[in-house]
């Protein structure tokens, strides 16, 4: 009985997100046809330049690998009522710190690697962790204060990587190459000896890290607190919890995710920390990609690949058949548009789902008299 | 009583079907001129639908509307008041920091160029208000005043509209007896000036002692309207629920036992950290229903919230069986044995998104066998949950339902469930069966009789005077965060604990047994 009524939720969901995203890409169609290209084969150089090759495909999961781990950032305070803007941020503080201490010298090889990574997430929790006691203590607002701190990690990051640790000789703003042993492997060319994908061992952590928040979130004692929490914090006091703790717990483990999407970059694909002069933006899409996984662990993981391939395809089209990548920016945009305003596109297309919040309403107001 | 044959107010074969549910399977309902009529049911009879239907709040699928004998069609309230229907909410529509004058006259207020008219809108009022003799202060600010008088502010509002037809929707809920012995003579005297009044209820006494008529409701089917003079309590109430019931508690003599609760000059501010509780000092023992009466807002809420841990005194001691409690923490108070039943199930009770196993474990989630270690056992507490929902009757398809699709009595019955099934030494109950059922209400009070014969001590908190009288074995009333005093139940009456509700008489210094 549960599982069937799980199965036709999990069904109806997959279906709104598919024609969400079935009908940005139409909308981005339009737009390629009004640039003078055909949709049709600008679509075709997207999906070839995404998943044509051992190669493109690799490459399609290396953007998508921090992107599930600020998806799950997000999602994970998400549970528990918080939004964290602030994922880029703890993000940037995770890449400084995974640089820094992957330069450290004399450590073991894995356990190196495993050292960097408890960093950057220590790094992480801390920088989220500071708008959790904010938001706990004071009621600061933890939009507002996750925001000031993306840029307080931005110019942060800015004067470390460009006085104390900057790589000899000084002349440009980024950090040593970490150590060997602090590396994630890059293995697609183990299989396929011509594909040079940066893919690498950094997509196992973030899977992993995928099981860790649903078994937090689903099977442990903090998880149940994070969650009664997020539907209604009265309740949670009156059930003996401690809501302070708990937002803080939250904001901190959200922001060791991303400080851990953070660390993936640095061990994975660029062995440094060079001088950033934007967000990286895997913060801010990590919104998205939670918003289409639902904030769902599994959800997160479709949706990152989903993001990933855009993003990776989209340099491909453009190399390709000369679009402009920034059609798929549109895509993109409208995609979370339409995610956004998630509500309103279930009133256009699920009449049924009219009817029922219309009955359930009914059955409050019957009950209410 | 009617005046002429021809009904005021007529509604035929109502019919409004919602996707779950049939509200209303065609209603007859006829409105007399000059008559008080109730509209009685149970939760879910469907008598607020045909309300809000007349009142143009919901459109009717089948049947017609006939004013003064002719068909009307009621597209909204804009409508309704246009022919003179006027509605009193359960839950007042007024604007507080406005005064009484400026909310009466909002949204068809006399102007003067663009700015409102105010000694044209006071003197209107006034005018009003003389002619039906229903004194307001029209100056006050709506907050400052009582709710009975937001009340008659709501009524002024409706007859300043020039409403013939007055809808009350459960206007008793929020009075005390004071006040509704006044509302009853207000509601008489605009019937004898020809106003036709309907007020929707689900207390019996109330029909008996304000309708002229009463037409009765059960699961959207009318059952029959009868004229109060040729029915009874009792003949209503099997109408109403459709059996036999039983309407007072039988109830054994109590046995106190030890003291279990004491507090001692209890101070606490409210969340607008204004002083709620005034030096509240009351016992409650083993074995015993200590019930505390009072107009909402009198710092019951608070004193709720002190006992349980939820709230810290100011000042002032909190003993439970001995040990001194101030400043623990809600789970610690727990788990020294007190169990509460909040005054708000959805509010603080329930975590409505979560499944009605997740709830059941709500304050001991924590603890072993649902806790091992950091991980939470499932099968655990779904087992307990199964347990009980059969213990307790809960009407659900299973453990892992979400809560949100319960009936309010099936929610409450998840609380009480939850509240009772450690066996508590205290038991602290709000307003256990606000917004149920007869059915429901029998229930719970049954449960709440059966832990203070098993020797559990009880402090129930209730607005409803007619419950604490049928339960508690004795009964405190609350006056502006202060204990107005403290008897025995059988050596109180009902208008004696009225007086003190509303803050009438010198402090009593009643007997504390």
């Amino acid at each position: 009985m549960k599982q069937k009524r799980n199965l036709s939720h999990i069904g109806r969901e997959v279906a709104i997100i598919a024609a969400t995203v079935f009908v940005a890409l139409l909308i981005g169609g339009i737009f390629v046809f009004i640039a003078g290209r055909n949709p049709l084969s600008a679509y075709a150089a997207l999906l070839k330049g995404a998943f044509g090759s051992w190669y493109s495909l690799g490459e399609t999961l290396v953007y998508a690998t921090p992107l599930i781990l600020t998806g799950l950032a997000i999602a994970l305070a998400y549970r528990c009522n918080l939004f964290n803007i602030g994922a880029e941020g703890q993000l940037i503080v995770g890449m400084i710190a995974a640089a820094w201490i992957g330069t450290w010298a004399g450590i073991p090889p894995v356990l190196h690697a495993v050292l960097v990574l408890m960093g950057a997430m220590l790094a992480g929790g801390i920088w989220g962790g500071i708008a959790g006691v904010l938001k706990a203590k004071t009621g600061a607002h933890e939009v507002i204060n996750t925001i000031m701190l993306n840029y307080l990690a931005l110019y942060f990051s800015h004067y470390l990587v460009t006085k104390p640790l900057i790589a000899p000789p000084g002349t440009s703003p980024m950090t040593r190459t970490i150590a060997g042993g602090a590396m994630f492997p890059q293995f697609v060319q183990w299989f396929f000896p011509h594909s040079y994908s940066r893919l690498n061992m950094g997509l196992f952590v973030a899977l992993l890290a995928c099981l860790a928040v649903y078994l937090l979130l689903w099977k442990t004692t903090l998880g149940y607190e994070i969650r009664a929490v997020g539907f209604n914090q009265e309740a949670a006091r009156y059930g003996g919890m401690k809501v302070s703790r708990t937002i803080i717990l939250a904001m901190a483990f959200s922001g060791a995710l991303a400080g851990l999407g953070g660390a993936t970059v640095v061990q994975g694909v660029q062995h440094k920390f060079f001088d950033l002069f934007g967000f990286p933006g895997y913060g801010f899409d990590g919104i998205a990609v939670a918003l289409i996984g639902r904030n769902h662990p599994i959800g997160i993981i479709f949706g990152a690949i989903l993001f990933g391939a855009l993003y990776n395809g989209a340099q491909q089209m453009q190399s390709v058949s000369n679009i402009p990548k920034e059609i798929i920016g549109v895509v993109q945009g409208t995609i979370i548009l339409f995610v956004a305003v998630e509500s309103a596109f279930r009133w256009l297309i699920l009449p049924r789902y009219r009817k029922a919040k219309a009955a359930k309403e009914a059955g409050k107001i019957g009950s209410a008299a | 009583m009617p005046a002429s044959n021809q009904p005021v107010l007529e509604m035929r074969g109502i019919v409004k079907r919602f996707p779950d549910v049939l509200a209303n399977a065609g209603i007859d309902f006829a409105l007399a001129k000059g008559e008080i009529h109730a509209l009685l049911g149970e939760n879910g009879s469907g008598k607020t639908t045909l309300m809000k239907i007349l009142y143009g709040l919901f459109t009717l699928d089948q049947g017609g509307i006939y004013i003064n004998g002719s068909s009307v069609k009621i597209n909204g309230p804009r409508d309704a008041i246009s022919r003179g229907i006027g509605m009193v909410h359960q839950h007042f529509m007024l604007i507080p920091p406005f005064t009484v004058v400026e909310n009466i006259v909002l949204g068809i207020e006399p102007r003067r160029g663009l700015a409102l008219d105010r000694a044209k809108a006071r003197e209107e009022v006034l005018r009003v208000s003389e002619k039906f003799g229903l004194y307001v202060d029209p100056d006050a600010r709506v907050e400052n005043i009582s709710l009975g008088m937001q009340q008659r502010v709501e009524i002024l509002k409706a007859l300043f509209r020039q409403a013939e037809v007055l809808i009350l929707d459960e206007p008793t809920a929020v009075l005390t007896p004071q006040e509704v012995t006044e509302l009853a003579s207000i509601l008489r005297k605009l019937a004898e000036g020809g106003k036709s009044i309907i007020f929707i209820t689900h207390k019996l006494r109330e029909v008996m002692a304000m309708a002229d008529r009463v037409t009765v409701l059960r699961r959207g089917e009318k059952v029959g309207t009868m004229t109060r003079s040729e029915t009874s309590i009792e003949q209503l109430a099997s109408m109403m629920v459709g059996r036999e019931v039983e309407l007072t508690m039988h109830k054994e003599p109590s046995t106190p036992g030890a003291e279990i609760l004491r507090l001692e000059g209890v101070c606490a501010l409210n969340k607008r950290r204004l002083p709620a509780l005034k030096n509240v000092s009351l016992t409650v023992r083993a074995g015993e229903i200590l019930g505390i009466a009072g107009v909402e807002g009198n710092g019951q809420s608070e004193l709720v919230e002190v006992v349980t841990g939820m709230r810290a005194p100011t000042s002032g001691s909190i003993f439970l069986e001995g040990r001194r409690i101030n400043g623990l923490s809600p789970r610690e108070v727990h788990s020294l044995g007190v169990a509460h039943v909040p005054e708000d199930r959805q509010r603080r009770g329930l975590v409505l998104d979560f499944t009605v196993a997740e709830n059941m474990v709500l304050t001991d989630y924590a603890f072993k066998p649902f806790a091992k270690g950091i991980s939470q056992d499932w099968s655990e507490v779904r087992g307990y949950a199964r347990n009980l929902i059969q213990e307790y009757d809960v009407r659900v398809p299973g453990e892992d339902t979400s809560t949100i699709s319960l009936s309010g009595g099936n929610q409450q019955k998840v609380v009480v469930a939850r509240a009772l099934a450690g066996g508590p030494r205290l038991l602290v109950v709000a307003q256990p069966t606000r917004g149920l059922d007869i059915g429901a209400i029998e229930y719970v009070h049954r449960r709440i009789l059966a832990e203070r014969n098993r020797g559990a001590a009880v402090l129930l908190i209730s607005l409803e005077l007619d419950e604490l009288m049928s339960l508690v074995d004795r009964i405190a009333v609350m006056y502006e965060g202060e204990i107005a005093g403290i008897f025995d139940q059988a050596a109180v009456t009902e208008s004696r604990l009225g007086l003190l509700m509303a803050g009438g008489g010198a402090r009593v210094g009643g007997q504390t047994g």
